[in-house]
């Protein structure tokens, strides 16, 4: 098991959500950046889940699914019946003041019933608006653990090529224009000299090219780049690398060193 | 997929993307599935019928809204429903806000319990597991899991060293593991 021993302890605690205070912030801090521990908790809850297998036995009242099948058929909600409240004719001999508790009482009925309905209604809107922040607070999860992943200092990145084919440098870009989002992937780069660093360039399909982000390969020659700033909503001919002062260039110099269009 | 459609042979996984299309039989499949699991876990945190019930409601109602939040390439349903109403239920027992985000739980569990045999399977294991653990570390795994205690709380409970409630905990989970890895 590859986890960090000083927080070994902890992490059963914090999947068991009974890990408080300066414990439960640390250790949910060290999980941002480390993957071992991210994992460790996974697994830990699924030991958790097994646990919960112990239990089994008693089984839900019948009555339990009819509602659970009556609520599932109400939703999506947003169509609550308009409770109308309706009241006894009054007699057109009585007196006006003679009426004035029941109007009173109506009135405040009435009162009750709209307050309520409204209170509902905002309930059902708050709970909406969780289930929301809810879903994005996964797809962010998510996205970060891919990013995260991705760019990893102890990632291991192998570039499988045919056997017995030397390593080639490769560099891979995912961009999708909307979004104006670019991931690059390079391996077996040869390293710069110093000073200088690799450039990439994205080709408009018109117009000059446009700097993508400077990067220098590691040890292993791999280099990740992740959304580097870009103009919105280009399209993209090609992309480039050249070589470039450490600080990147505004205009390629000459030559390039790899080069790919779109598939 | 019409409702009418017989869904029994379906995986846990095409149910939730049936349920993402609004499918409400596909939702009454996982339930016939999976609603003992929930119920029992939350029976046995509550102690209370009706309240474990609620719970019930509460969990298969959250899958219904946003089936999005279960991410099947990250385990399978049956162990993720039974940790979110562990989850669920502590903080019914502990009448506080729902603490533990649904979203949070991302869980790796080793066997396959999609099919009734299997987790009738796994169940047996997990109690003669249980039933072979030193009664100590039995019971601190236990008030942990099913009555929420924090360690400290059951160190003052039991009087052992924080240290070693600690690590009680976790040396319990890790045999459970252990014992479904071989």
């Amino acid at each position: 098991m590859s986890m960090h021993e000083q927080f070994a302890d902890e992490l059963p605690l914090l999947a068991m959500g009974t890990l408080e205070g300066d414990d439960r912030q640390a250790l949910e801090t060290h999980l941002q950046d480390c993957a071992a521990c991210r994992l460790e908790l996974e697994s830990l809850r699924g030991d958790m889940a097994l646990l919960s297998l112990s239990t089994a036995g008693p089984k839900p009242p019948r009555r339990s699914r009819e509602r659970l099948m009556a609520a599932v058929a109400r939703e999506p909600r947003g169509a609550v019946a308009a409770k109308r409240s309706s009241f006894p004719r009054s007699s057109p001999r009585r007196s006006w003041w003679m009426l004035a508790p029941s109007l009173v009482a109506a009135a405040l009925a009435l009162m009750v019933l709209l307050l309520g309905r409204q209170n509902s209604e905002l309930r059902e809107q708050i709970a909406g608006m969780q289930s929301d922040a809810a879903v994005r607070r996964v797809e962010l999860r998510r996205a970060h653990e891919i990013v995260s992943t991705l760019t990893a200092g102890d990632a291991m990145r192998v570039t499988l090529v045919a056997a017995k084919t030397p390593p080639q440098p490769q560099g891979k870009v995912i961009y999708v224009r909307e979004r104006s989002s670019l991931i690059f992937i390079a391996s077996n780069m040869p390293a710069v000299p110093e000073q200088k660093a690799y450039e990439l360039w994205l080709i408009p399909s018109s117009g000059a090219p446009i700097p993508a982000g400077v990067f220098k390969p590691d040890a292993h020659g791999s280099a990740t780049l992740v959304n580097p700033p870009l103009p919105a909503g280009v399209e993209a001919k090609a992309f480039a690398i050249t070589i470039e002062p450490e600080a990147g260039s505004t205009t390629p110099t000459m030559p390039i060193m790899m080069q790919g269009a779109g598939e | 997929m019409s409702p009418a459609e017989p869904r029994a042979g379906l995986s846990d996984a095409a149910l939730v993307s049936a349920i993402r299309s609004g499918n409400e039989a596909a939702m009454a499949e996982l339930y016939d599935r999976y609603s003992g699991v929930v119920y029992s876990v939350s029976l046995r945190v509550l102690g209370d019928a009706g309240a474990a019930e609620d719970v019930l409601q509460e969990v298969f109602l959250q899958l219904w809204r946003n089936p999005d939040l279960f991410d099947s390439s990250r385990g399978n349903l049956a162990p993720w429903l039974a940790v979110i109403a562990r989850n669920r239920s502590i903080d019914g027992l502990r009448k506080r806000r729902p603490e533990s985000d649904v979203e949070d739980v991302f869980l790796s569990v080793e066997p396959d319990m999609a099919g009734e045999a299997d987790r009738a399977m796994a169940m047996t294991k997990v109690r003669t597991v249980l039933g072979g653990m030193p009664a100590a570390q039995r019971s601190a795994l236990e008030m942990a899991y099913f009555e929420g205690l924090s360690h400290s709380e059951i160190s003052a409970k039991t009087g052992e060293p924080l240290g070693t409630v600690k690590t009680r905990i976790r040396t319990g989970l890790l045999t459970l593991r252990k014992a479904f890895q071989t």
